[in-house]
């Protein structure tokens, strides 16, 4: 069982307080969007090995949703940050260049 | 014949005779005994039957490894099976039942099995049972069930109370003996959290019977001025009779405390799961000791060297009067010089090495035992019980060289680490070769939440077989282990012992080493599942390659043991068979939990009324007064009905619902969500998660919603009120107001975020209570305060107010058709108004009749009518899908061609054509057939009720392309001898003008 | 209106019902001068730091999420209060409402109060953790939970009115009498 600091209320917690969202920093296509891209956006998601972002929310504790970049195959956590920004912050990316180099972000 | 010595016993007392039942016998043991060891004193040996063959089994250890002696506790509710006698604490009134016999554990029917084994080898059931295919179902399966299994299921529920916790601590170390016990020394000394746990009720693990001098003191004087200083310290949490069962991710450690199954009716909780976040977690667990592989190893008096030593120093009890000792190595030595000088006989010394020298030779010799160097035995004699060995040369095929009398045999064949724990979360092993054992590679541990190693092995469980090597790497584990999480490492001195350097071991898996099919056949690699060295032999030969795949077909390892003893065995023997190096052919997985961990603990405190925390609104204590009938909605529980004194529950559903038509009913819908929704942009957001427009209602209005997915699915719907400019009250379903509120604030926090809106689910602020018939208006004239009038209060308008004394707000919403008025009251007032309503003449009722009610006027229930795959067009309601918005949640989804095309399910009316029939819930309309020739399903029932106010069944269904098929009668194949037929008409039964709500 | 006796269990720790509570949440800024004088003014404290409760002789001000408080006063008060911080904040964004119904509070005290929560919360809850003025908003069990503590050994707990009866036994079974942890 994963333990996540929430960005927004500083608790380190484990992940019985948190509720998962999914794939991170999903670009939302809405009207006048063609057919692949709003598929795309409704059900292509991506399941790396690996270095991964995702949303959580803080559903027990403070309510916020967040995201965490985070290793799938050794659960290893890079860093939670704010859900308000449509790509991982620089620090975040430094830190996973850092654990896993050589690490690309795929598009 | 195994028996109590007359005197010593380190855990015993003898001033405290303890009595006991086995199998219905009365017999005596002594405080501090296990079931086992008590049994033994008794001169019982025979302790269960195996799972397949039904033989004869005594114990083989001394600890969780146990295999054989397996016994049902306890009586009643306090009834558990599969409880191993080893570590079961003997108390007084203690009741033991022996397992898998019949009638008893001497003379078992099923040991017949063992006269076939021939003809249930490896994958027997696999290869047995296939045809014919019936036959599995009807003849095999209920005959093996019978008499497989082990234990029974207690029959009821159980008496004890169980709980959780959750600690946390820096260092958790798991072991409570020397090396635990040093690590956790230094670990705590700089002033770190750490947690020191013992699976056993004392400390000290195997030093107190191998009693190794440390620091000049004698090892159990030692080990007792250690846990005093560890306990004397403000910062360590000591802990005996707690089995750390599991070590998962992120340092999260799973462990049971066991209160008072020593003890059982004591006021405390039976055992308490530990639920443990540690920052390093230190495995000093030890080793298990590995038994021998030779033809009739299973035989009652045939144990682990190591086991016969603890007993006979713990409990001072000795499974026999002459006992020849097998060894691979110079540990064994021990027990046979324990023996001797506890005044027993050993006959012999079979060692397999050739000529080892080393001083547990020597002083062997000088006791004068005899030793028998590069032997082996090619057989015991015995059925119930050892009577002789038969000593072979290890390098042949097992012809007997002579035979010794002799009533126990002890069995060693080096130590395994206990690296469980070190491999649960993905910590890998390495081979040592040279004493043939897999030991934790430091340099590949399990990984936490920041990447770094998590878990360390310390003392044996690292591979450390010498005292003094023990002391020195637990200590600097214990170091370590402080440093990496921030704290003050220790300075404390390392405790030191003199190491007796022992002669290198023989690795031996099987003997003797030539052994022909007949003698494979007897030598057991898993005692509880009866796998033995040719099975695991067979499956190799019939291409069982990898250790998991033959895990499975033989089952080696599978049982509840989990294979402690036959893991390490049974893959060298494998890798044997397969001519590879054992650490090629590899482990099995371990996985948690080490040692079994009961469903009490599992459960914790939620059971019974706990379960599940039940949602109830104000009136659910009137409710259970007065006697009504409740559904659980969601997870609140809600009326259903109320019936009256002598009235059925469906005569209720009729009379309420005739009641709201006639006259006045009240209806407690505080379940219903409600969120309040403010800022500058609230209209914006609803514009965006509404499909209808929300932005233009005026204050004081009342407007219908559905809210989609992207999909395009509905997903919820309820009325918006819009209470002033900037706020908006938004109604959900019962079951949706936590999931419509986490819907608004993950838009408004993950995509939306420049939108300024708050919103706050107000949902328990206020009971809420529907008004409705055509008598409502004078049931609230009566309360008086507010003008509710028609023309006061309009139909979908939405009023603050004082009513009858108490601050209420009331919507003119109707969801049954009538004149209705919702009412919401601050809660801490709700009951007080429900009785005052019903003082009033309002009539409660349930939702049943709710149900029923908005059936006959065909409004759909989310849930009901749509099921995650349903649009608004499908359920007719195109009219609450905004043409005109740019944007919405789902609009884009609605557009997909598969959407809109004919073909879609549509919400229609269904009318029995014989009134007499009413549709079951669920049915399947059919029309044709399909290219396979059966009949095609064009759609479905949603909702089906006998219409008190029509006097005749109606049906709510999804019918494909239904609303162009209206008059139209289809066919309900509801059983292979009953078609329904119904017609297709509007969903709306009832005053189809809506004429009753608006007056 | 009739008052219902509050209901009290004395085990290894005292589990207290509270009783009628007022409870007024506010959304907004809480770093914005018209918050921080609306606190002050509401109940005379301050806005408290991250996850830690203020509290004073006319209540408290717990800090519920980065844009969250929820003010503890007298029953009776909420109502009054909500709507003066409503009236005060006019022409801001935000959002203050009486809440009071929701919610029912809980005190826990004694020695064995720390271990009744840590029994149903994933919390740490040793002293040098978790002192006076620190909340959390957790879990108890399967329900959401938020608690504070008080003084040494003392803690309030709030939880929605629905399962208010499920959260008194929860916390009574959790105090019964013998199972105490000897944790901290």
């Amino acid at each position: 069982m994963l333990i996540l600091t929430c960005p927004c209320c500083g608790v380190t917690g484990e992940e019985t307080e948190f509720h998962p969202g999914g794939e991170a920093h999903l670009k939302r296509f809405g009207p006048g969007s063609e057919d692949g891209e709003f598929t795309a956006y409704l059900f292509d998601r991506k399941n790396p090995r690996g270095v991964h972002f995702e949303r959580w929310r803080h559903a027990f504790g403070c309510g916020k949703w967040f995201h965490a970049a985070r290793c799938t195959a050794t659960l290893e956590v890079f860093g939670t940050y704010s859900a308000r920004v449509s790509a991982p912050p620089e620090e975040i990316l430094a830190m996973i260049r850092a654990r896993r180099p050589g690490w690309e972000a795929s598009a | 014949m195994s028996a109590r010595l007359p005197r010593g016993g380190l855990l015993i007392d003898r001033q405290f005779p303890v009595s006991f039942r086995a199998d219905g016998r009365k017999l005596s043991g002594y405080r501090g005994d296990t079931l086992a060891s008590a049994l033994m004193g008794a001169g019982e040996m025979l302790m269960g039957r195996s799972f397949k063959y039904h033989r004869p089994r005594g114990p083989v250890a001394s600890g969780p490894e146990e295999p054989n002696a397996l016994y049902g506790i306890g009586s009643g509710a306090r009834f558990e099976p599969n409880q191993r006698a080893t570590v079961t604490e003997l108390f007084e009134g203690l009741e033991a039942r022996s397992q898998n016999r019949w009638p008893s554990l001497a003379f078992d029917v099923g040991a017949v099995n063992a006269k076939l084994s021939r003809l249930l080898p490896a994958g027997f059931y696999y290869k047995t049972f296939i045809h014919p295919r019936a036959a599995w179902k009807h003849l095999f399966e209920p005959v093996i069930r019978r008499s497989a299994g082990l234990g029974r299921p207690p029959r009821e529920p159980d008496a004890d109370r169980y709980e959780q916790v959750h600690a946390f601590f820096d260092v958790m170390v798991v072991g409570g003996g020397i090396a635990g016990l040093a690590a956790a020394r230094q670990a705590a000394a700089g002033g770190a959290r750490v947690m020191l746990v013992e699976q056993a009720a004392h400390w000290g693990g195997r030093a107190l019977v191998d009693g190794p001098e440390i620091d000049g003191l004698p090892a159990a004087d030692w080990v007792a001025a250690e846990v005093a200083a560890l306990a004397a310290r403000g910062n360590v949490t000591l802990r005996s009779r707690f089995a750390a069962a599991a070590v998962n991710d992120h340092g999260y450690v799973l462990g049971v405390e066991r209160l008072t199954d020593h003890a059982p009716g004591a006021e405390a909780p039976r055992q308490r799961l530990w639920r443990i976040r540690a920052g390093r977690v230190v495995t000093a667990t030890g080793a298990i000791e590995r038994p021998l592989s030779f033809p009739g190893n299973d035989v009652p008096g045939v144990m682990l060297a190591s086991a016969i030593r603890d007993h006979l120093a713990l409990y001072a009890v000795s499974p026999g009067a002459r006992t020849v000792l097998l060894t691979n190595n110079d540990d064994g030595y021990r027990t046979a010089i324990a023996l001797k000088k506890a005044g027993l006989d050993v006959p012999a010394i079979v060692d397999v090495r050739a000529n080892p020298s080393s001083q547990l030779v020597a002083d062997a010799r000088a006791l004068g035992l005899r030793v028998e160097f590069g032997r082996a035995l090619s057989g015991v004699k015995g059925v119930k019980r050892v009577e002789a060995v038969q000593l072979c040369a290890l390098a042949g095929q097992g012809s007997v060289i002579e035979e010794i009398a002799c009533d126990a045999v002890a069995m060693s064949g080096g130590w395994s680490p206990v690296v469980h724990l070190w491999s649960h979360s993905g910590g890998k092993l390495g081979w040592d070769e040279a004493n043939a054992m897999f030991i934790p590679d430091p340099d590949r541990p399990p990984t936490g939440a920041d990447g770094a190693g998590f878990v360390l092995a310390a003392g044996t469980a690292a591979g450390k077989l010498l005292t003094g090597e023990v002391l020195a790497d637990a200590a600097a584990i214990g170091r370590r282990a402080a440093e990496e999480v921030g704290q003050r490492p220790g300075d404390e001195a390392v405790p030191r012992a003199d190491s007796t350097a022992e002669a290198p071991l023989l690795p031996v898996w099987i003997m003797p080493l030539h052994a022909g099919p007949e003698l494979r056949a007897r030598a057991f690699l898993d005692y509880q599942n009866d796998v033995k060295v040719s099975d695991v032999q067979l499956a190799a030969r019939e291409g069982y390659e990898s250790v998991e795949h033959t895990k499975r077909y033989t089952t080696l390892g599978m049982a509840t043991d989990q294979g402690k003893l036959s893991n390490i065995n049974g893959l060298a023997v494998l890798a044997d068979t397969l001519g590879q190096p054992i650490p090629q052919v590899g482990t099995t997985t371990f996985r948690p939990p080490y040692t079994p961990v009961s469903f009490g603990a599992i459960t914790g405190m939620a059971r019974g009324p706990l379960f599940r925390p039940v949602r109830r609104t104000t009136t659910d204590p009137w409710a259970e007064a007065v006697g009504a009938v409740f559904e659980p909605v969601g997870d609140w529980r809600r009326v259903y009905a109320c019936p009256r004194a002598g009235e059925s529950t469906e005569d209720a559903v009729v009379r309420e619902v005739l009641t709201v038509r006639e006259a006045v009913g009240v209806l407690d819908a505080s379940t219903l969500g409600k969120i309040i929704v403010k800022g500058p942009d609230a209209g914006k957001l609803l514009d965006l998660v509404y499909t209808n427009v929300m932005s233009t209602l005026k204050p004081g209005r009342c407007r219908y919603g559905l809210m989609c997915t992207e999909n395009g699915f509905v997903f919820d719907d309820g009325v918006v009120v819009r209470l002033d400019a900037g706020t908006f009250l938004c109604h959900t379903t019962t079951g949706g107001a936590e999931r419509v509120h986490g819907h608004l604030e993950e838009w408004l926090q993950t995509e939306w975020w420049d939108l300024q809106v708050y919103t706050a689910n107000v949902t328990e602020q206020f009971a809420q209570f529907v008004v409705a018939g055509p008598k409502a208006r004078g049931v609230l004239e009566a309360l008086g305060g507010m003008d509710v009038s028609r023309e006061g209060l309009p139909f979908l308008s939405s009023a603050e107010g004082v009513l009858g004394g108490f601050p209420v707000r009331v919507h003119r919403i109707s969801f049954s058709g009538e004149l209705s008025f919702e009412v919401a009251v601050p809660a801490a007032r709700g009951a007080e108004l429900w009785e005052r309503l019903i003082g009033l003449g309002a009539v409660p009722y349930g939702t049943e009749a709710m149900h029923v009610l908005r059936a006959e006027k065909g409004f759909i229930i989310v849930g009901d009518e749509t099921d995650g795959t349903v649009t608004p067009h499908d359920l007719g309601m195109s009219w609450a899908v905004s043409k005109k918005k740019p944007d919405f949640i789902g609009k884009r989804g609605l557009e997909r061609s598969y959407l809109v095309g004919a073909g879609r399910k549509q919400l229609v009316g269904l009318e029995t054509v014989d009134p007499s029939d009413q549709l079951p819930d669920g049915a399947h309309a059919t029309s044709g057939t399909r290219p396979d020739g059966r009949p095609r399903a064009i759609g479905h029932v949603t909702s089906t009720y006998r219409s008190p106010t029509l006097g005749r069944p109606i049906a709510l269904g999804l019918i494909e392309d239904g609303l162009a098929r209206m008059g139209e009668v289809i066919d309900f194949p509801v059983s292979s001898s009953l078609t329904m037929h119904a017609r297709i008409v509007s969903p709306c039964f009832f005053d189809k003008e809506g004429s009753r709500q608006d007056v | 209106m009739a008052q219902a006796a509050l209901r009290r269990f004395s085990g290894e720790a005292l589990i207290e019902e509270a009783g009628p509570t007022g409870m007024v949440t506010l959304r907004g800024t809480l770093r914005s001068g018209a918050i921080l004088s609306a606190v002050q003014g509401a109940v005379g404290l301050r806005v408290p730091e991250v996850r830690r409760a203020e509290s004073g002789p006319r209540g408290s001000v717990l800090w519920m999420s980065p844009d969250e408080l929820m003010l503890i006063c007298e029953a009776g008060e909420a109502a009054g209060i909500a709507a003066g911080i409503t009236e005060r904040l006019a022409g801001e964004h935000f959002l203050a409402l009486d809440l009071s119904s929701a919610r029912s509070r809980f005190r826990i005290s004694g020695a064995g109060a720390r271990e009744v929560l840590a029994k149903g919360a994933p919390v740490d809850l040793a002293p040098r953790a978790f002192g006076p003025g620190d909340l959390r908003r957790t879990r108890l069990g399967s329900v959401a939970v938020a608690f504070w503590c008080t003084g040494p050994d003392m803690f309030e707990l709030i939880c929605f009115r629905s399962v208010a009866d499920h959260v008194y036994e929860w916390l009574c079974l959790a105090a019964r009498p013998g199972g105490r942890v000897h944790l901290y």
